[in-house]
Parts: structure tokens; C-alpha cells; sequence
């Protein structure tokens, strides 16, 4: 493992605080005894506030559930909601699932590309947008669907695709 | 055919989602109801209704709640709201319209097996309907519906929390769940034990999916034989079917459980886009096997689409019309459970990626006919050999595929190209106005 930066203390003092304190009202959701638990909320909480899960927040997570960093590794690259390395300032994941394909979303997926002047799944070269491809986002009858920054946009098309975009800040 | 709408009544009314327009519609009156009614008479009035889970699974909710051991405390509840087999689409509206229907289903679960902690396992996409379903909870909470006691004066105390995933469609699995809310990546784990008997914390766990929990009020309210009567055969109620792909009207249907698939797709969701001729249809989410244009003239009850080959599932039904590669769609298919398989059992995890590798092969146009021998060969050596059901789920379209539409398979491997071309995914464009979403059509 790379970028430990320290570990816990090279993280920023005050986002760790921060961290704790939203970290409590969490933990109450699970038995005492029960705190790892809380590994998904904790890591997702940690991406939040320190923009990507880097192997850092994976020693305070673990440290602050009490169980070792080796789980908080395990559920961090597991799923693929949670970042392990740093990601562009948007995240926009579009469905190409067979629901939304057949309503246009790969003809969705050449349009974005196209538009971020992205060959492939990535990062634009001013770190604005990272595209990818996802899987079934569960808006099949309202399709092509695509998430962006985790909130998810239906029944797409190039104009309003364009216009989500634009409504970024 | 009866014309009840057992969830979808209330959707698109005005804050539909709010305790008070819940209460003004008589939500909460079936709780009320069961206060007074013995726990173990709740279980047999399920039993009776002939429900079954509308995850996938159809198994029996009655059956599988006997299963707790009798002496063990504490047990929990499960919901999985983890909705994210392609072509799914339903527990999400639930939540979205009527999360105290789903809520006042949890209370009386809980009521009925002694349960004091249920947690809904939310997948991580699902970001705005994990809001709703919090304030919902907060909302029955401060309004003393459950926490210390149920309905403010019943000794029964009860704590719902929503889990949020993290985008993983192998936490669906029952026991992949469970991991994952102990903290952990979703591995399936063995079974037995099954989780009623050793669930979460090593303690007994009902998982019950989101709409099998919310057709428990209308279920106390109106009775088990009530229910049972609305379905066929062994399968009691309506269900949520979701129809996507290339249909005039696509959305939410709820129908009677043994509905007509064909009457479904042609009258309900308006026919084919575009005039078009059917090819085929998944009807029950993306891993069951594909039925033939000619084989949809069937009713959706459990029994009756495996007798017809297939799997009911969860109610998701995928249309292809007879502009759409049926390689094209089994090779993103394909990718999906490539993708999703954990990498816990090697004939999944490795097989999945050739299958992916092979059907990509084959639409690129440089696969053979032993191609699609192999590809067979491979679904085969997963179905059966895995700890979960994801290896017979990535194995299921490959074989039916294969079989129902050999001669298209192999053509690409004649031709040494995709016969659809640049237009695999069918004639359809993107829909170019957005109408509001969820659209649905009650009988």
C-alpha cells in the first residue's frame, strides 16, 4: 500500500473531528458490540469529507469501528460506490445495461464520451467530470438512467443530458 | 380477474409519502388491528394468504417464517430493498409512494415473530429513496408509531434503521446481505445454516423483500384467504410487474399474480414501439431464461412460467423487438454478471469472464461455431457448481439464449460480422420528451 501519508495523523485534524462527530449519530443505528457494522456508512462518510478512500481513511475508519484495517480495505474495494483514488470533480455513471440500452443508453454512452472528449471510461483532463459505465441503476421503465455525483437522472436524452451537465457548479 | 390494488393504490397521490395522508387513507389501522390479534394468529393469516417472495425467490413467506427457532432472542428483520436485478424496478416506487405502507409491514412482522431491531438494506443507488424511507421512519417515530412502544400504547418496542449499500448487485443474496451489514464484502456464505436459523450476528434473521413486507396490512386488514383469493394456484395477491425495453408504455403494473404476460405487454404496456414485430421477452428479471415470441401467451404465476421454462422472479420483463441482437444483448448480459460475480467460487467468477469474452468475440465477428459450442459447454459447468445463485443466474440466459435463437448465433459466426450491424440495441432512439416518471396503468 501506497499514500499513507502518515496514516490517521496526516489527515487534516479538523476534517477528523468532523468526521467523528457525524460518525456518532451513525454508530447508534447498530448494537454496541456490533460497530463494524457501520463500515460502509463510515467509509462513505470518510470519501465525503476527504474526497477519495485512501488507505488513511481506511485506518480511521477501522480504528473508529474497532476492527482492523484489512476489513476496511475489503469493503473499500469491493464496492463501487466507494472511491479509493481520487476522482474528477463530477462523477457521471451512466446505465448501459440492456434495459437502457435498448432506449438508447449505449448510443448515450458514445454521446458522452464524445462530449467530455473521453475515448473511454476516465477522468477529463481538467478533472471537471469522471464517466463511467454502470451497471442496472433499477430505472428500467424510466430509461436510459444515469447517475451523477449519486443522484439519479431518468429518461434521458443528448438535450437533457447536456442540460444536467450545465447545472452543475 | 379481480381489479384490487393491494400497493399501488396510493401512488401519485398528493404527499402520498407523509404519515398524515397515510393515517387519512386508514394506514396504521391494520397494526391497530393486530395489537389485539395474538402474534401467532398474524403468522397463520400469512400462511393462509398463499403469499410468496416477490424477490426472486417465490418461496413461500409463511414457510420460511417457521423456520426461527422457537427459543432464540433476539431475532431480526431484514428488508431487502437491494433492488438490482436488470429489468427491476418496483420496490424503489414503494418506497418513493407509500413508504409507511412498507413501514407499517415491518411493525407487524416484527409484532408477529417477537422482533425488536429490522434494518431495510437499501442499495447504495437508491440515494433519494433512502431519504424518503429515513424521514418516513423519523416521521412514525415522533410520532411514537414505533420506538418504545407500537402505536404509543402497545409494550413493544421496535427500532427500524435503513442500511445504505455501496453498489453491489451480489448483496441481493440473502446471505451476502448479511455480510455486508456486519461490515463486510458481499460473500455469499454457505447454507445451510439458512439465515432464519443463523442470520445476522449468528442470531436468526427473517429477509423478507420490500414488497412481500408491504402487502402485510392489507393482508391483516382483509384477511389470508382474501389475499389467496386474489392470486391462482399457490400464489396469493397481486404483484408489481415492471415492463422495459421496446413498449409503448413502459413502467409498473400491478396485476393479479397470475396476470397474462402477453395480455401485459401488448394491451397494458401499449404493444411494441414502432409497430414492430416481437422477438422476445425475459419475464422475470435479467437471469431468467428468455422466452420466444410465440411462448408469452401465459399467465405470470409462479408455477406456471417454470412450467413454461422460465422463472417468474421478480417480475421484471425485458421486450425485445425483432429489431434488437439477441448476441448484442446477451454479451452486455454477460458483462453484467462478469462484473458482479464476487470471485468467491471459481466456476463463477472465471466463467462468467469467459462468457463475456466469448459473446464479445462472437458480435465483433471473429467467433465460430465451436464458439458457441464452448459457450454452452461453460453455462453448464456453472449451473449448480456455485455457493450462490448468481452462477445459475449468469448460466440461465446464456443456455435459453443459445437454445431459443441458435440460428442468430451462429449467423455471426457465418458472417463474421453482426447482421444487426451498428443497430444491435434495435431501431429505438432515445425518447426525445421526457414525460414524468413512474408511469402506471392500473387495470
Amino acid at each position: 500500500m501506497t499514500n499513507h501519508a502518515g496514516g490517521v495523523e496526516g489527515l487534516p485534524r479538523e476534517k477528523v473531528e468532523q468526521f467523528d462527530r457525524e460518525l456518532a449519530p451513525i454508530l447508534k443505528r447498530y448494537p454496541p458490540d456490533r460497530k463494524a457494522s457501520a463500515m460502509i456508512p463510515a467509509l462513505r462518510l470518510g470519501q465525503t469529507l476527504f474526497g477519495h478512500i485512501s488507505p488513511a481513511v481506511q485506518l480511521l475508519a477501522a480504528d473508529r469501528l474497532g476492527t482492523s484495517p484489512s476489513r476496511a480495505e475489503e469493503v473499500a474495494t469491493f464496492y463501487v460506490m466507494l472511491e479509493t483514488h481520487p476522482t474528477g470533480k463530477h462523477l457521471v455513471e451512466l446505465c448501459t445495461n440492456v434495459s437502457c440500452s435498448l432506449m438508447g443508453g449505449d448510443q448515450l454512452w458514445g454521446y458522452l464520451k464524445q462530449k467530455l472528449a473521453l475515448a473511454k471510461a476516465g477522468t477529463t483532463g481538467d478533472g471537471r467530470y469522471s464517466l463511467r459505465e454502470v451497471e442496472c441503476l433499477g430505472s428500467c421503465g424510466t430509461a436510459p438512467a444515469m447517475l451523477v455525483d449519486e443522484e439519479m437522472y431518468e429518461q434521458l436524452t443528448p438535450r437533457k443530458v447536456d442540460a444536467i451537465l450545465e447545472g452543475l457548479t | 380477474m379481480s381489479d384490487t390494488l393491494v400497493l399501488s393504490g396510493r401512488w401519485g397521490k398528493p404527499n402520498s409519502a407523509s404519515l398524515s395522508t397515510y393515517r387519512a387513507d386508514g394506514g396504521y389501522g391494520a397494526l391497530g388491528k393486530a395489537l389485539g390479534m395474538e402474534p401467532s394468529v398474524i403468522v397463520d393469516e400469512v400462511k393462509k394468504s398463499n403469499l410468496r417472495g416477490r424477490g426472486g425467490a417465490g418461496f413461500a413467506t409463511g414457510l420460511k417464517w417457521t423456520f426461527l427457532p422457537k427459543e432464540i432472542r433476539p431475532r431480526y428483520l431484514t428488508v431487502n430493498a437491494d433492488e438490482s436485478e436488470p429489468g427491476t424496478f418496483k420496490d424503489r416506487y414503494i418506497i418513493e409512494h407509500d413508504p409507511h405502507q412498507l413501514i407499517e409491514g415491518i411493525a407487524l412482522t416484527c409484532y408477529a415473530l417477537d422482533i425488536h431491531l429490522a434494518y431495510v438494506y437499501i442499495r447504495g443507488e437508491f440515494a433519494k429513496q433512502a431519504r424518503i424511507l429515513e424521514v418516513a421512519i423519523e416521521e412514525a417515530r415522533a410520532a411514537g408509531v414505533i420506538g418504545a412502544k407500537l402505536l404509543g400504547s402497545k409494550d413493544f418496542d421496535l427500532e427500524i434503521h435503513v442500511h445504505r449499500g455501496a453498489g453491489a448487485y451480489i448483496c441481493g443474496e440473502e446471505s451476502a446481505l448479511l455480510e455486508s451489514l456486519e461490515g463486510k464484502k458481499g460473500y455469499p456464505r454457505l447454507k445451510p445454516p439458512f439465515p432464519a436459523v443463523v442470520g445476522l450476528w449468528g442470531k436468526p434473521t427473517i429477509i423478507n423483500n420490500v414488497e412481500t413486507i408491504a402487502n402485510l396490512p392489507w393482508i391483516v386488514e382483509h384477511g389470508g384467504d382474501a389475499f389467496a383469493a386474489l392470486g391462482a394456484g399457490k400464489s396469493g395477491g397481486t404483484r408489481l410487474f415492471g415492463v422495459s425495453g421496446h413498449v409503448n408504455r413502459p413502467g409498473v403494473y400491478e396485476k393479479a399474480c397470475h396476470y397474462n404476460l402477453k395480455k401485459l405487454i401488448m394491451e397494458d404496456a401499449g404493444g411494441i414501439l414502432g409497430g414492430r414485430a416481437l422477438k422476445a421477452v425475459i419475464p422475470g428479471g435479467s437471469s431468467s431464461p428468455v422466452l420466444a415470441a410465440h411462448e408469452i401467451d401465459i399467465s405470470m404465476e409462479f408455477d406456471a412460467v417454470k412450467a413454461a421454462g422460465s422463472m417468474s422472479g421478480s417480475g421484471g420483463v425485458i421486450v425485445f423487438d425483432e429489431s434488437a441482437c439477441m448476441v448484442r444483448a446477451l454479451a452486455r448480459l454477460s458483462r453484467f454478471y462478469a462484473e458482479e460475480s464476487c470471485g468467491q467460487c471459481t466456476p463463477c467468477r472465471e466463467g462468467t469472464s469467459w462468457m463475456e469474452g466469448i459473446l464479445h468475440k462472437l458480435e465483433a465477428g471473429h467467433g465460430t461455431a465451436e464458439d458457441v459450442a464452448k459457450l454452452e459447454q461453460i453455462a453448464n459447468s456453472i449451473a449448480g457448481n456455485t455457493i450462490c445463485a448468481l452462477g445459475d443466474a449468469a448460466a440461465m440466459p446464456v443456455q435459453s439464449f443459445v437454445k431459443k435463437f441458435r440460428p442468430e448465433f451462429l449467423r455471426h459466426a457465418e458472417q463474421r460480422c453482426c447482421p444487426f450491424g451498428d443497430h444491435g440495441w434495435g431501431l429505438t432512439q432515445a425518447p426525445q420528451d421526457a414525460v414524468a416518471g413512474p408511469v402506471r396503468y392500473a387495470l
